[in-house]
């Protein structure tokens, strides 16, 4: 077996540092969840207005989002604000600004999709039956669109959970951060400690993920 | 004569300044079976919609009962109670049960006890066949039994009169069958319906009387031997022979004879 120099996680407290870090990046990206996602269901649901003002300000906050790397976003904030508006903002809450926009944004998009997915006709036919406006949200229109969103929301967090790996770029000592630390201290005894060391990283980032996105698919199947 | 149940007077329906229900008047009586037939375009679904009040109208009044309908007044809903609709693409409930979705708006609309409504939608179902799919969910049945489903759904309301927007023109020719039957069950137990179709040999069958309808106007109303054998207008005579084909036989043997 080559050697992963895997031993230096054993060192010391390095593997709680280790998972120290990976608490950080849980947190930013809980955190940035727990508001992105109500915020995001109010933002798609406003997008389904028929008011062209309203569409338009969300439209383009949602481009601008999308379009913009999530490390120039996190730059923006971490940098500018500090410049600009003399605010001095730490990485971890710059980081869930950015995050919180960002999740804002795609989950949405993802909530204007489904509620625009369903057909009209269901609108109609739950009419037809004498359901009022109320009753034809609560048992017709929300049930079916929380089916479609669920799994895709879902797919969502994953994906703000692995891009939290970005926010050392503004110096949060995330589990990455850590994991480089660890290995530049030890670069003369144990140069192959990288392998190792990011090794692990790789797992821990899949302990996180999988589950969930495990979840994401048997939920599919079950609603599809 | 008996009074009617429904009265429509002078119905003006328009699209974007397009007219499109141009004073229609009808009056359907109680177990009247009426067939509205015309070419597509013609208004007939539109007519069927304004019925429900799913469409706001432009003119004209329509009454159930001596209470007019109209879109987003507040006796709508309470209105649409007593009227049944069955769309051409069925429009189950796809996240429920075919049992969910015959008691959704009796126990909540209606408020009516679940245990006496699921009696009834078991009868109804094995009446149409289908009591076995009692616990499926629409997309595990064909077209045809979706659509016999929704009438189920739409007969547990209880409503007075049923109205069928063109049922059966989504369906695959030998599942048409299977849900012009149970109309066909409906007419003779005395149902009040209004149906739009384009199945003649079906609507010769059912119908008490039948409304032909152009360009918004009803052009002609008869029962209908006459209306199929002997129909009036130039317009309606027209509508029916697109339905009949010229045998191409005789002309075949008079070519092969010549040569």
């Amino acid at each position: 077996m080559p050697d992963l120099g895997i031993e230096v996680l054993f060192k010391g407290t390095n593997m709680l540092r280790l998972l120290q870090g990976l608490w950080v990046a849980m947190r930013i990206s809980l955190i940035s969840v727990l508001i992105s996602m109500p915020l995001g269901i109010l933002v798609g649901a406003l997008m389904t207005v028929k008011n062209k003002a309203v569409h338009a300000v969300f439209k383009v906050y949602l481009e601008v989002i999308r379009i913009m790397p999530q490390l120039v976003l996190l730059f923006l904030v971490y940098f500018d604000t500090t410049k600009v508006w003399r605010i001095n903002l730490s990485g971890e809450a710059a980081a869930i600004i950015v995050f919180v926009l960002w999740g804002t944004a795609e989950m949405g998009d993802l909530v204007r999709g489904a509620l625009v997915s369903i057909p009209k006709h269901q609108y109609e036919s739950s009419q037809a039956l004498g359901l009022g406006r109320l009753q034809t949200y609560v048992y017709v229109i929300i049930p079916q669109t929380l089916r479609r969103l669920l799994p895709l929301s879902i797919n969502l967090i994953t994906r703000m959970i692995k891009t939290t790996s970005l926010v050392l770029m503004i110096g949060v000592v995330e589990v990455l951060k850590v994991a480089q630390q660890i290995i530049e201290a030890n670069r003369m005894t144990t140069p192959n400690a990288a392998f190792g060391v990011f090794l692990v990283v790789l797992m821990l980032y899949f302990v996180v993920c999988w589950p969930i996105s495990m979840l994401a698919r048997q939920l599919e199947r079950k609603w599809s | 004569m008996e009074e009617p149940i429904l009265k429509i007077e002078n119905l003006k329906k328009a699209y974007d300044g397009q007219m499109v229900l141009n004073g229609i008047d009808l009056q359907v009586r109680q177990g009247e079976v009426i067939v509205i037939v015309g070419p597509s375009g013609c208004g007939k679904s539109t007519l069927l919609r304004c019925i429900n009040a799913l469409e706001e109208i432009q003119g004209g009044s329509i009454t159930l009962r001596g209470s007019e309908i109209s879109k987003g007044s507040r006796t709508a809903a309470a209105l649409r109670q007593k009227i049944g609709m069955v769309f051409q693409s069925y429009e189950l409930f796809p996240h429920l049960t075919v049992m969910e979705n015959i008691l959704l708006a009796p126990t909540k609309v209606q408020k009516r006890d679940k245990a006496e409504v699921k009696t009834e939608a078991m009868a109804l179902l094995q009446r149409v066949g289908l009591a076995a799919k009692a616990d499926s969910y629409p997309r595990q049945l064909s077209g045809g039994q979706k659509q016999r489903v929704a009438i189920v759904r739409a007969l547990c309301m209880h409503p007075e009169i049923l109205l069928f927007d063109e049922v059966t023109a989504a369906l695959d020719p030998e599942m048409v069958r299977e849900v012009l039957d149970v109309m066909l069950d409906l007419a003779r137990q005395g149902k009040t319906m209004l149906i739009v179709t384009h199945e003649m040999q079906f609507a010769k069958a059912v119908a008490d009387r039948v409304v032909f309808l152009d360009g918004g106007r009803i052009v002609e109303q008869a029962g209908p031997e006459e209306f199929f054998t002997h129909p009036q207008t130039q317009r309606a005579k027209k509508f029916l022979d697109v339905f009949t084909f010229e045998d191409v036989h005789a002309e075949k043997a008079a070519a092969s004879a010549g040569l």
